[in-house]
Parts: structure tokens; sequence; C-alpha cells
């Protein structure tokens, strides 16, 4: 006889996680708010530049320009402006490709964890094909072939990461659905596509959520790097990426301009994951 | 003819060996009838094939299951889906996979009821309430609103069987229902299961290794060995005098509560040989091609 509990592994799990859910919760909240508002919050325009005040330090340090909190880039153009707009794209590469690749692939990972057969046959030769390909290679190449653009990184990311959702909730669907309850429910005449949206689907969600999150820390961190070595949006306008390929530059004279984007970047990426894992706690029945 | 009338289904393994070699079997109406067989034999594998939920890797090469006279196998998927839904029910051999960890219980009883039988929500919720007193849960609106994981296994068997008599089926497929429980909770459960199938006339396949169980529940029994029925008797004639070698090995082998400290017999190699060589008979068999 097996466990329910070791075959899905949750009720093994008990951690208090409020504190950092919270925590993750209100640094995202923030800086929703802050990209949402850039425009009128933000001290200066972030792409003006004063070459009178390159390399200004931050507020508390010796030397500062009143009114840039952050400091200057070596262009003079405000680093807390240029922060907040950039949060703009992160958020916004985040939620879309975040979303549009757990559609995806969650989608796709259900049926064929779920329905088994040819379908199962079809999605995993796919996935199998798809992984097959080196995946930063593999997006270099999307974003040269469609042109550097907000829309290409998004389809980027997608295209590459709907593997990683299918994978997981593949076999997820199919663990769930050797549970005798969907035996059961299938007795009682419920369909097949009645049958994995009621029994199946809830016991999946608490997974989707935490790779939802998970990949919304990746598309920042995708859309950071691809900024960095120039294949994200125009070179004008601010992004985290962007920031620190031109703060590296600058380490010695000026390592503000590296260090604030770095650290908005880290903690973006650490909420991400972190409210991902306290969001499944609260999901799940077995551990709320 | 019997509510459940099986005949000569045989099944295999998609491009593998027979699991089950033309199985035959009859369960009449408010019948219950004892499946017995060790571990591997295809008992659970029947009782899939009946309730229409055999996995994707097997498949069904000959026979007939007639269901109140029809048979499913001839039916097009949705009618039979409906006709085993409307007349059948399974409680599942381990109650801690067979409830959903994501619904409250209540839900888990009543939805089936109202979406696919068409019950009013007030109905259900009333025949669910007192399906768990009849099951004697002691708080049953407490229970109904609890998720399963708060509830012990011997409470969570109670549900099930509750679940599985709430649109009165005609037939229900029990596959080892006791297996997984505690010794204590083991004798309460059949009980309770032997005292609802009694009270509610429904007709019962009983999947079971456990012969003293069989003597204690079931009028008639089935005996398999390796998807081969090779015993098919009433309980009575059963224990008097099995008409298989293999059967009364097992019936032999099984530890009688009237003289616990008599030893055990195991099967004897002899008889083992002896069946397995009627199995690769029938494998090689005209009977087959
Ligand atoms: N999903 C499955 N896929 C392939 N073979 C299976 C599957 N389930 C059971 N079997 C095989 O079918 C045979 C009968 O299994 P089963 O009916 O579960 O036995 P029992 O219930 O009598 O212990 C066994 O040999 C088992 O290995
Ligand atoms: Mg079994």
């Amino acid at each position: 006889m097996l466990d329910a509990r070791v075959l899905d592994g949750r009720s093994m799990v008990r951690r208090r996680v409020g504190v950092r859910l919270w925590l993750s919760a209100l640094w995202l909240g923030v800086l929703c708010l802050g990209a949402l508002l850039a425009p009128w919050i933000a001290p200066h325009d972030p792409l003006a530049q004063d070459l009178f005040l390159g390399r200004m330090p931050p507020i508390w340090v010796a030397g500062a320009e009143p009114g840039y909190w952050l400091g200057t880039d070596s262009l003079g153009r405000d680093v807390l402006s240029r922060l907040l707009h950039g949060a703009r794209v992160a958020l916004l590469v985040a939620l879309a490709a975040g979303s549009i690749t757990c559609l995806i692939g969650a989608t796709l990972g259900l049926l064929a964890g779920f329905l088994r057969g040819w379908v199962d046959l079809v999605i995993s030769r796919l996935i199998d094909i798809w992984m097959a390909f080196p995946p930063i290679l593999f997006s270099i190449l999307l974003i040269a072939v469609l042109g550097p653009s907000l829309t290409s990184i998004i389809i980027a990311i997608v295209v590459i990461d709907w593997t990683r959702f299918a994978r997981v909730v593949r076999a997820e669907a199919m663990a769930q659905g050797a549970m005798d309850y969907v035996a059961s429910a299938r007795v009682a005449g419920r369909g097949r596509v009645g049958t994995m949206l009621r029994e199946i689907l809830p016991n999946v969600l608490p997974t989707i959520v935490v790779l939802l999150t998970l990949e919304m820390g990746i598309a920042v961190i995708v859309e950071a790097i691809l900024s960095f070595v120039n294949l994200s949006i125009s070179t004008d306008d601010p992004t985290w990426g962007g920031m620190i390929s031109e703060g590296r530059t600058s380490i010695h004279q000026a390592w503000w301009v590296l260090v604030f984007p770095l650290i908005a970047l880290f903690l973006t990426v650490l909420a991400f994951s972190q409210l991902g894992e306290g969001l499944k706690d609260r999901f799940d029945p077995v551990l709320r | 003819m019997s509510f459940l009338s099986i005949r000569n289904l045989s099944v295999r393994l998609k491009n593998g060996p027979p699991l089950l070699r033309r199985v035959s079997l009859d369960v009449a109406a408010g019948e219950v009838r004892g499946l017995v067989g060790e571990s591997g034999a295809g008992k659970s594998m029947i009782g899939k094939a009946v309730l229409g939920i055999l996995p994707p890797s097997v498949q069904i090469t000959e026979g007939e299951i007639f269901l109140d006279g029809t048979d499913l196998l001839r039916l097009p998927p949705k009618e039979s889906r409906r006709r085993i839904g409307a007349s059948c029910a399974l409680i599942p051999q381990d109650p801690l996979t067979a409830l959903n960890p994501s619904h409250r219980i209540g839900p888990q009883i009543t939805d089936r009821l109202v979406d696919i039988l068409g019950w009013t929500r007030a109905n259900a919720d009333a025949r669910a309430r007192d399906l768990l007193a009849e099951v004697q849960i002691a708080d049953p609106d407490r229970v109904l609103r609890s998720y399963p994981h708060e509830l012990s296994g011997g409470m969570r068997q109670r549900i099930l069987i509750a679940s599985a008599f709430a649109a009165e089926p005609k037939l229900i497929v029990a596959d080892e229902p006791t297996t997984a429980l505690d010794v204590t909770v083991q004798k309460q459960i059949l009980r309770l299961i032997a005292g609802m199938q009694a009270r509610h006339g429904t007709a019962l396949l009983f999947v079971t290794h456990d012969l003293g169980v069989v003597s204690k529940v079931c009028q008639r029994l089935s005996v398999l060995y390796s998807g081969l029925v090779v015993e098919d008797s009433t309980v009575p004639e059963f224990f008097a005098s099995p008409s298989h070698a293999y059967s009364a090995a097992l019936l032999a082998a099984t530890p009688k509560y009237t003289d616990p400290d008599a030893g055990l017999h195991p099967v004897p190699e002899a008889v083992v040989n002896a069946v397995r060589a009627e199995v690769a008979a029938f494998d090689r068999g005209p009977a087959h091609g």
C-alpha cells in the first residue's frame, strides 16, 4: 500500500513562511506601484543627460547633488528615475512572459499527464526535441530573427521555458491521475475534461503557482541579460540590465550605477521565488 | 440473467502477456460475490473492466460485460459511462488516495449527485448527512466541512462507503476495502459494509485475498489464479469441498479463526506448478485460438 502522503509529499513540508511571504509581497507591491507611477513620481526625466552632473554619488555620500537620491551615471542621468522606469520593463516582461509561458506549458502538461496515450506521446516528443536546443543560443537566435523589442523578448522566454511547466505539470498530473479519487470520479460519470479540471487541476495548482512565480523571476533575469548584451529594447529606454551593463564600465568611479540595479534585480527575483513558496502553502489544503 | 454477467473476458497488456483469461462470473441482484486470489492475479483488473476504468496500457481482446442485460463493451463510450455511473459505484482500496485532498468532504459526496445525476443541492446535502449518520459518523456536519487530511483512515473509509451508496447503486465493486486499515478498524468496516449491503439490497463484487472475510460476507466466490478463474462456487460448497486443488490449498493456507494456533500451510509447490501448467495449457489451447 502506498501512503498518499508519500505519493504527494506535501504533508511532509511544514514551514512558517508568513514573514517571508509578506516581505516578498511588500517589495513586489512597492515595485509595482513605483513602476506604475514612474512617470509621475520619478524625480527626473530618466533620459535627460547633464554632463555637468555626471557620476554624482548617492545622497548620503559626500559630494552628492541634492535631488539625485541614488546619484547619477556617467551621462548625468538620474539613477533612481532610471530604476523606476526600468521596473516598468522588468515587471511587464515578468507578467506577460510568466503568464503566457504558464498558460501554454501548464495546459500542455496537464493534457499530456492526464489524457496519456497519443496526446502524451506527441507532447512528450515535442518537449524532448525542444529541450535539445541550447536555450541561450536559441533565444539570441530568436531575437536576432525577430529584431530586438519587448515583444520578441517575451516571445523568446515563452518559446524557451514552456517546457519547464509542461514537464513538471505533466509528471504531477500523472501522479494525481493514478489516485483512486480520480477513478471514483470517472466511475461516477464525470467526463475527461470535467475530471481534469475539477479533480486534477486543484491538486496541481500549488505547483503551477510556484512555477509561475519562479518563471516571473527568471523572466526578469532573462530580460536583464538580454539588455546587458544589448539585445533588448532600444538602448535609450532604461532597463536594469542596460544599467548594469553601463555601470560595469565605471565600477571604480561610480559603483552606485552598477549596485542599485543589481540590488533591485536580486530582490525582485528573490521576492518572486519566496512569494511562490508562500502562496503554495496557502493554496494547499494539506498544508493550510 | 444476473445483474452483472461477465462472459469470457480476456484482457491483455498491449503487445504483452494476457492479464485476464476468458473470465466469466455473475453477480445476481442483491448478491455478494467474493473475488479471491493472490496479489497480481487480476482481481482489480476485473473490477476496473466492469467500471470502465481500465488503464490505457491494457486492452480487452474478447468477451462481454453484461450490466442489467446490456453488453457495456458494445455501447458507445458515453452511453456505457452513463449506465455505469447510474448503477455502479466503487469502494476503493486505499482511503488515503480515494478522497480528493483539495475538496471538502461534503462536495465530494454531493457534487456528483447534483452535477451528474441532476439532484437538487438541498436533496443532495440532506442525503449526505443521512448517509454519514448511517455509517455511524458522530458529527456529520463537522465532517462534511472537513478536508480529507483532517480525518483518520477509518473515518475516510466510512465516508467512501457512504459515498458509494449515495446514489443507491445496484452494484458496488469493493476492491480490498479493508486491506489498508488497522486490524481493529477492519472488523468494524467489514460489518458496516455487510450491514449496508443487506439493508440496501445492493449487489457487491467483493475483492479480497482473505477467505476469512469471504466466509463472513459473501454468498458466492470466484478464485482467480493468473487471470484464470479456477473456482466458481457458493460459499458453503466451497468451504465444505473446494472443487479445484489450488483453491483447496488456498483454503488450507488461511488461518482459522476457530483455531488460530493451527500452523499455516503455504500453497504446496506441486499445486502451484499444476495451476501454472493449467494457465500455460490455456494459453496454448484451442479454446484461446
Ligand atoms: N496499469 C497497469 N499497467 C500494466 N499492467 C498492470 C497495470 N495494473 C496492473 N497490471 C498488471 O495486471 C496484473 C493484475 O493486476 P491486478 O488486477 O491489480 O491484481 P490484483 O488486484 O489481483 O492484485 C498484474 O500482473 C499487474 O502487474
Ligand atoms: Mg488489487
